[in-house]
């Protein structure tokens, strides 16, 4: 959820009670309020009768409220009360044909010896629609208040959070492997400034240790690759000289034939570390239907001497965008590995198409372990001399690029990749 | 012809010397960047075999210095990083071939080989052995005055050996010089036998006094009969 959208939410609960609150003490201070100002009316009232009785006595007879609003009705003295009495009542309205609140002051007078009581009304708020206009008045503001906070947090918060979203925007594009610039974030605000300075930090660590972690592997291919020559060079010019046995020979032979393997054991696992650590990142526009002619140009002798039928069906021309060497390599271990573990006489079927590459070929070896076969350093059983890192290598370079890579088995192995 | 190692690793050093002595060449060393600056400046070689990390120094920065004095020596690389960058950083400041740690002794004598070819001015590419020619740039071979049929494969191979007269060049050696660093599985062995028994074959039905001939099952050496 975009923070924007997530601060509303936030925002909605409190506001949401904040209005109800309000709404319920607006309602009794207005209440009150109108209380007071009717109470206030009802005693002018009040006054302005007992003055008038003192001219006119025929009203002290008015014992019903009839047109007007008050009603005077003799008492007994010792019904009379010291202090005014206001209270609400109901009372049969013509106009609303019901029983309508209203405000009532009782009092009680003395005239000439005789005792009254007066009673003077007035007409009030009716509670039930007061409540009823607050609520809709209450929600009508709850909604305004959500589409105006929704509204300016568009704006103004789309505006404050412009160099955040930029800055976003270029970290997902850096790589830490290209000689890229470091994301730049123009503001003010601290927040954000400490927020570039972290990144700051976290990048020039991080390169830091990339390169820390390049040299490593040169110089571990240095320190390897070094000894290795020496080993293989001096063995070389001792089989050079006629003066060993036939087994000195065969010992020195085999000792050679081991440094061989771990030169090339040596040279795919640099490969593989380079690979992973993302060291190729020169992608060019290539043409994997070109690419695949090359290579299986490059390998028709080999091909040819264990007669191996090959062909090739190309139902589309597919560009894929990778690092040539690395495109080669991946193409290139596939096409070999179909034809050094296949069988005498036996066949190859490339198939291009649907942006796929499918490479079928018959073997000797029965179906590879799923599980295992891009496994470092898994081999079957008949290819006790090959790296087992040859595999390993292919799925490292299609994890690279994300094409997905998948195997299957029916009388032939098939290899699938979809360059994406 | 003088050649100059530089190469701080001494199992190295003296493999490599000991290896080029047998082609002939008289072969001086230098162990780090001062005491291969110093030869440089003083003697003249036809060849310099060049490590890049050296004790207080880069083998680069030799290169650099090279090129601003207008020496135009043979330079060769030897080294044991093997990305394209160095490669191409190598060449770039003037390096005339560049060698990946671990390479075979076949190999070197093929790369010194061409190098000091490429540069000599006038002489015509031609290898003569025994009665044997062979013409680098017309890709011939002429045995006895008749011209041998060689598909492009052989031609290579035979390139290799007569580079590596007398010398042993391991079927490893072979494999990657003819078809390329990618071809390093070990079951292709069976497939340079039968490379090498069509060339024998050829050699000997054309009356050649040169031969290929095994040594100890790792490889093969070309001698003259």
């Amino acid at each position: 959820m975009k923070l924007l959208n997530q601060s509303l939410v936030y925002l909605s609960i409190p506001i949401f009670i904040i209005v109800s609150l309000w709404a319920v003490v607006f309602y009794f201070s207005m209440l009150r309020e109108i209380h007071d100002s009717i109470d206030d009316g009802l005693d002018n009232y009040k006054l302005l009768i007992l003055q008038k009785s003192k001219i006119d006595a025929s009203i002290l007879s008015k014992t019903e409220f009839g047109e007007s609003n008050y009603a005077i009705r003799k008492i007994d003295p010792a019904e009379s009360i010291s202090t005014d009495v206001y209270q609400d009542t109901l009372m049969y309205m013509l106009n609303e044909q019901e029983m309508e609140p209203v405000r009532m002051l009782t009092t009680t007078f003395q005239y000439n010896e005789a005792h009254y009581k007066l009673k003077v009304i007035s007409s009030m708020v009716e509670e039930d629609d007061q409540i009823r206009n607050l609520f809709w008045a209450g929600i009508l503001l709850y909604v305004l208040l959500l589409a105006s906070i929704t509204i300016i947090d568009n704006i103004v918060l789309q505006k404050l959070w412009r160099p955040f979203y930029s800055f976003l925007e270029q970290l997902k594009k850096f790589r830490i492997d290209k000689k890229n610039t470091i994301p730049e974030m123009k503001t003010k605000i601290r927040e954000f400034v400490e927020l570039k300075k972290a990144t700051d930090t976290l990048i020039n660590r991080t390169l830091g240790a990339y390169d820390h972690q390049k040299q490593f592997i040169g110089n571990a291919a240095h320190e390897l690759q070094t000894p290795l020559a020496i080993i293989t060079n001096k063995l070389e010019l001792l089989l050079e000289e006629n003066r060993l046995n036939d087994a000195d020979a065969e010992t020195i032979a085999q000792v050679m034939q081991t440094a061989t393997r771990l030169i090339q054991l040596n040279k795919s696992l640099l490969l593989l570390s380079k690979i992973e650590n993302k060291q190729f990142f020169d992608n060019q526009r290539l043409y994997l239907n070109q690419l695949v002619h090359q290579v299986v140009a490059e390998v028709e002798d080999f091909r040819l001497f264990k007669n191996i039928a090959l062909t090739i069906e190309e139902k589309e021309q597919v560009a894929v965008n990778m690092d040539p060497h690395l495109a080669y390599i991946l193409i290139a271990n596939l096409i070999k590995n179909a034809i050094f573990h296949n069988i005498e006489n036996g066949q190859i079927r490339l198939i291009i198409k649907h942006r796929t590459l499918i490479i079928n070929n018959t073997s000797s070896a029965g179906k590879l372990d799923e599980q295992k076969m891009f496994k470092r350093f898994y081999r079957a059983k008949s290819t006790k001399k090959s790296t087992g890192l040859g595999l390993p290598i292919v799925q490292a370079i299609c994890n690279l690029y994300h094409f997905p890579i998948s195997y299957s088995y029916s009388h032939e192995h098939s290899f699938r990749i979809t360059f994406l | 012809m003088k050649i100059l190692v530089i190469e701080d690793e001494q199992g190295l050093r003296d493999a490599i010397k000991n290896s080029l002595e047998k082609e002939s060449y008289s072969v001086e060393t230098a162990d780090d960047f001062n005491t291969a600056y110093e030869k440089l400046f003083i003697y003249e070689y036809d060849c310099i075999l060049l490590d890049i990390m050296l004790p207080n120094g880069s083998g680069l920065d030799i290169l650099k210095e090279l090129k601003k004095a207008n020496k135009t020596e043979n330079v060769i690389i030897i080294s044991a990083r093997d990305s394209l960058e160095d490669k191409l950083r190598g060449l770039a400041l003037g390096a005339d071939d560049y060698l990946t740690k671990p390479f075979h002794i076949a190999e070197l004598n093929a790369r010194v080989k061409a190098v000091l070819r490429r540069n000599k001015l006038g002489g015509k590419n031609i290898i003569e052995w025994g009665n044997i020619s062979f013409d680098l740039e017309d890709r011939l071979l002429v045995i006895e005055n008749q011209v041998v049929n060689l598909n492009r494969k052989e031609f290579d191979i035979l390139k290799y050996f007569l580079f590596n007269k007398n010398r042993l060049v391991t079927r490893t050696a072979l494999a990657e010089y003819v078809w390329g660093d990618h071809i390093d599985q070990a079951d292709n062995f069976d497939f340079i036998y039968s490379q090498i028994k069509n060339i024998r074959k050829k050699l000997k039905d054309s009356g050649a006094e040169i031969e290929i001939q095994a040594v100890y099952g790792v490889g093969y050496k070309m001698v003259e009969l």
